[in-house]
């Protein structure tokens, strides 16, 4: 085995701030997605607006010059807020950004204009027929997303979502530069302790292959899950 | 030119964060970023295209090596291939007495390679699979032609797959500019890192970032309708028929 000169048990601690960190972003991601994708397929002309602009400068601006932005921004961004509080209605209130949450809201804010897109894409995939049919039955708008549209755009959803997921889990690496002790800054900062970078670069660098090939086979599970009734799989 | 000096001057007259000199600053990012960008752009192109026609042979000694390469290199963050170059050249032995050092010293080289093996491994598979759907009619008539391999290659099926790879590659060059953003990591001066020191000099988060957004912007928006001009020139057959 390699010797990772005590510096095992903080990389597998990095490494589940990573797998945290990617799943609650994808939550995050996700909802904000489908709340873009109902903005933007909605008649109502300021939302179609506000998501197109949403998606279209998240989309222009690279993932870390957004992530400093709100990361350094957002605790100043707060802190004004909470004094304008204070001046006008006395209320006192200390806000802390935490790496971590900063961390969350920024992947999870940059990853739900992708997913916005996405999903606009599979809600228009679903057949209009179905729909027409749902209504018929004399269903109300939620029931209808429930049972009708959300099960079938998922089946169109899901190649671009697991594709979505596989960059989010990359960005993730980033959050190492605003301060955050994922595995990425573990490795970094042990490499530059120990002088040996391959050591501890590589099986950080295995440990995203792997979670990466962990994930293609759940996706292909739930794939094939979607895909019941449709013949293909 | 003396008029558009002075009215810049005026311009920035009462502005404490944006001086000439941090605007130099910005000026000088840019053009880092564009040569970090438009080099390992185009000598991963030069890789790719090669590599890509090996991915598509038949030949597994010369297929796998090739899917493991772009295997690894698409699916770890581009900030640990950074760190594994940057880092791990330094630690190549007797590397400080030879020629090369005095390149390696600087960190956009090291910066510049990984990049390129970077976009060179997602064009690979973007030209693959342009390769792959070529039609089997054209091949076919190739063959019909008595076209050997590599004049089939030249004449039928890489004109074909650039042209049907475009979109997907015009994805990949704005990738890159966004993911070159890191290049301020290993303490290169790129857009990203002049935004990085003006926020340090002055903490003014919104300023330095905000600006330096608009400029990542307007560069996306640039490369989005170049690349929307040359598909409307290069993909004209495709188009519906009306």
């Amino acid at each position: 085995m390699i010797d990772l000169q005590g510096y095992g048990p903080r990389l597998l601690q990095g490494a589940w701030v990573t797998i945290e960190l990617g799943l609650l972003s994808l939550l995050l991601s996700i909802i904000l997605g489908l709340l873009t994708a109902t903005a933007k397929m909605s008649r109502s002309w300021i939302a179609h607006r506000l998501g197109t602009l949403y998606t279209t400068l998240i989309r222009g601006v690279p993932d870390l010059v957004l992530m400093m932005l709100l990361f350094f921004g957002g605790q100043i961004g707060v802190n004004m807020i909470t004094d304008w509080l204070y001046y006008q209605f006395d209320i006192d209130i200390f806000i802390n950004i935490n790496e971590f949450v900063a961390g969350v809201v920024t992947i999870g804010l940059i990853f739900g204009a992708y997913m916005g897109e996405t999903f606009r894409g599979a809600f228009l995939a679903v057949d209009s027929g179905q729909i027409e049919a749902a209504r018929a039955y004399g269903m109300s708008e939620s029931l209808m997303f429930r049972r009708i549209r959300f099960p079938q755009m998922m089946r169109h959803a899901l190649p671009g979502l697991s594709n979505n997921w596989m960059v989010l889990l990359k960005t993730t690496a980033l959050v190492s530069v605003i301060g955050l002790t994922d595995m990425v800054r573990v490795a970094e900062e042990a490499t530059k302790a120990t002088h040996e970078p391959f050591t501890f670069l590589i099986p950080v660098a295995v440990i995203y292959l792997l979670i990466a090939s962990v994930s293609e086979w759940g996706f292909a599970r739930l794939q094939k899950r979607y895909n019941v009734g449709f013949g293909e799989s | 030119m003396e008029q558009l000096n002075t009215w810049f001057t005026q311009l920035l007259a009462d502005n404490e964060i944006f001086t000439a000199q941090t605007i130099g600053y910005y000026a000088h990012g840019l053009a880092n970023t564009a040569q970090l960008v438009l080099l390992s752009l185009l000598i991963g192109l030069m890789l790719a295209v090669p590599l890509a026609i090996g991915r598509s042979s038949s030949r597994p000694w010369v297929k796998w090596p090739i899917f493991l390469y772009t295997y690894v290199f698409r699916g770890t963050p581009l900030l640990i291939q950074l760190y594994i170059i940057y880092y791990g050249v330094v630690f190549v032995d007797g590397i400080q007495d030879t020629w090369l050092w005095l390149i390696l010293e600087k960190p956009f080289y090291p910066a510049l390679i990984a990049f390129t093996l970077n976009t060179a491994a997602y064009t690979t598979e973007i030209f693959r699979g342009a390769i792959k759907a070529t039609p089997r009619g054209e091949i076919e008539a190739a063959r019909a032609y008595g076209m050997s391999q590599a004049k089939m290659l030249r004449r039928i099926v890489l004109p074909s797959a650039f042209r049907r790879a475009l979109p997907a590659y015009g994805n990949e060059v704005i990738f890159m500019l966004h993911a070159s953003a890191i290049a301020s990591v290993v303490t290169i001066m790129d857009l990203t890192g002049a935004a990085r020191f003006v926020y340090a000099r002055f903490y003014a988060p919104f300023d330095a970032f905000l600006f330096v957004a608009a400029i990542y912007l307007c560069l996306t928006f640039g490369i989005l309708y170049l690349f929307r001009y040359l598909e409307k020139r290069l993909l004209a057959h495709l188009k519906p028929q009306t």
